[in-house]
């Protein structure tokens, strides 16, 4: 009897779990070590943070869905890994701490004959000075990151809606809270959100509402930007972006790295070098993303983590880490299997892999300021990774050593991708996009780097009812409930 | 005074070079009877995306 370890219960690692659970059987274990109680439906975070949704319509309870589906669930958060093993023992292992009410702090060791590592990201509040602190909702902004922050981030617009019906002018500023962030979309949703309820309360007249953001153009999204089929032209994101904007009078800033944050009042530095401020009266700006933090120690006691982990903490895989500058970027680049170079019996997908270079074109202010989205690997991607290396550990258990990974790489994958703006069934829209590949591969396609046959984006209520849709889908599909295998990842 | 769509440019700010919406661009986003046949096209046009990253 084999044992997978799985580290993470969102997207990649519920993924790669609940197949990997079912494609094993009763034959082997599966073990999930996920320090939350309950699954988050993450893009629906964006409708709880304006109230037109619940925390609880957008998560539910792991433990009895992993129970069904013959997991072993720790909720716990992994602090290290010890792939050799150690003196006593060669078996290697995972060190975990509870994080269940009453066992709090409680160290255990979980021994695993293959490890996947879907941590997620370490909401990185602490790298923008005000931003928030270890908790992570925030000093003076709000973030809709968790349904937790969501549900703050409402009641606090809220408050602002009040103050506009008693008269009181107030200004919004959403966007990016660092030069490195990634996520833009969600920032995007959020603030299109916003201003469609803002209209629906009738107090629209009386906000004034900001786009700050790290993307060198509007419409960047961290995989820089894209190109869509519309009257006969290929249009490029960046219209698409700056025409919504505009039809919604949304101000924006770019090319922004956020360097402070006080009460009221934001610091940043643009990508010329010049510096400047912005006020608010209610700002989300979302954190930048690190790895979790683990630690990988040898068999000697030594700490690894270098070899393992880049510096950021994601874990490293099969990807070409020396590209180096941006004109050696290729597709090729990106890795494929997801399993790392020194553990063959480790893989990582999801945030928790460590890619190889941006997608967006590096830019750096004249003060050497890194100012960049960094790669986004939310979402489909995260999915369809997730299976693929599910799918890889379940052959290498049931075929042996030998037989050969499954690949998902981002360079030869698409993504559908629907970002609200406003929700309504008859009034909402959103923008229903598809991207294909995520990563452009500018040898294949030259010019826009992807196949506009099968890219495209429209605004809209159909992209609103996919929307919802897919909320209600993905989070059956989560409960394991009947036919979730043919739900796509 | 300005037109629909164009309410919100402001000259030569950095708003100054994109283009907007009409009346009809946007009642059509909200239009049930042709959002339903987008619905349609939309769908499918996504399957076929997902099928070629599986």
């Amino acid at each position: 009897m084999a044992r997978l370890v799985v580290l993470g219960g969102g997207v990649s690692g519920h993924t790669a779990a609940t197949f990997a659970a079912k494609w094993l059987g009763s034959s082997h274990e599966v073990v999930v070590v996920t320090p939350n109680a309950k699954w988050n439906w993450i893009p629906s975070n964006i409708w709880v943070g304006v109230g037109q949704m619940t925390k609880e319509e957008v998560t539910f309870d792991l433990a009895p869905v992993y129970a069904q589906a013959g997991i072993i669930y720790h909720q716990a958060k992994a602090l290290g890994i010890h792939p050799e093993g150690n003196e006593a023992s060669d078996k290697p292992y995972v060190v975990v701490e509870s994080t269940k009410a009453g066992e709090e702090g409680q160290v255990e060791n979980i021994e695993y004959d293959y490890l996947i590592n879907a941590t997620g990201p370490k909401l990185n509040f602490a790298a923008t000075p005000g931003l928030g602190d270890a908790n992570g909702l925030g000093e003076h902004t709000v973030s809709v990151c968790t349904a937790d922050h969501a549900v703050h981030a409402a009641e606090e617009l809220q408050k602002c809606v009040e103050k506009m019906k008693a008269g009181e002018r107030q200004k919004f500023l959403i966007g990016t809270g660092h030069g490195m962030c990634t996520c833009q979309g969600a920032a995007f949703e959020y603030i299109f959100n916003i201003e469609h309820e803002l209209n629906k309360a009738g107090v629209r007249d009386m906000a004034d509402i900001k786009w700050i953001s790290n993307e060198s153009f509007l419409g960047d999204f961290g995989v820089g930007g894209l190109h869509m089929k519309a009257m006969g032209f290929a249009v490029s994101s960046r219209i698409f972006a700056e025409s919504l904007f505009v039809e919604r009078n949304v101000e924006w800033i770019i090319g922004a790295h956020v360097n402070k944050v006080e009460s009221g009042n934001v610091h940043y530095e643009l990508l010329d070098g010049s510096m400047g401020e912005e006020s608010f009266d209610f700002s989300m700006l979302i954190p930048p993303f690190a790895g979790v933090g683990l630690k990988a120690i040898n068999k000697a006691g030594e700490d690894i983590t270098a070899d393992i982990f880049a510096p950021n903490g994601f874990m490293k895989v099969d990807a070409n880490y020396a590209a180096g500058a941006y004109e050696n970027w290729k597709a090729s680049d990106w890795p494929e299997t997801y399993q790392n170079p020194t553990y063959s019996n480790m893989f990582a997908c999801g945030i928790a892999f460590a890619p190889p270079h941006p997608i967006s074109k590096p830019m750096s202010s004249p003060n050497g300021t890194p100012i960049v989205p960094t790669p986004p690997r939310t979402g489909m991607p995260s999915g369809i990774m997730g299976k693929a290396v599910a799918h890889s550990v379940c052959d290498l258990i049931t075929k042996g050593a030998d037989a050969p990974l499954q690949k998902a790489s981002m360079a030869e994958m698409g993504a559908a991708c629907v970002a609200s703006a406003g929700k309504g069934l008859f009034d909402g829209t959103a923008a229903a996009m598809t991207i294909y590949p995520v990563v452009p591969n500018f040898e294949k396609y030259p010019g826009t780097g992807r196949d506009t046959d099968y890219t495209f984006g429209e605004i809209g209520l159909a992209g609103h009812w996919i929307k919802h849709i897919l909320h209600h889908l993905f989070i059956w599909k989560a409960k394991l409930k009947p036919g979730w295998t043919l739900i796509p990842e | 005074m300005s037109k629909y769509g164009e309410k919100n440019i402001k000259a030569y700010s950095n708003n100054f070079t994109t283009m907007t919406p009409g009346p009809v661009a946007k009642w059509m986003r909200t239009c049930v009877i042709f959002q339903i046949f987008r619905f349609i096209a939309i769908n499918l046009k996504m399957l076929v995306v997902v099928k070629k990253s599986h």
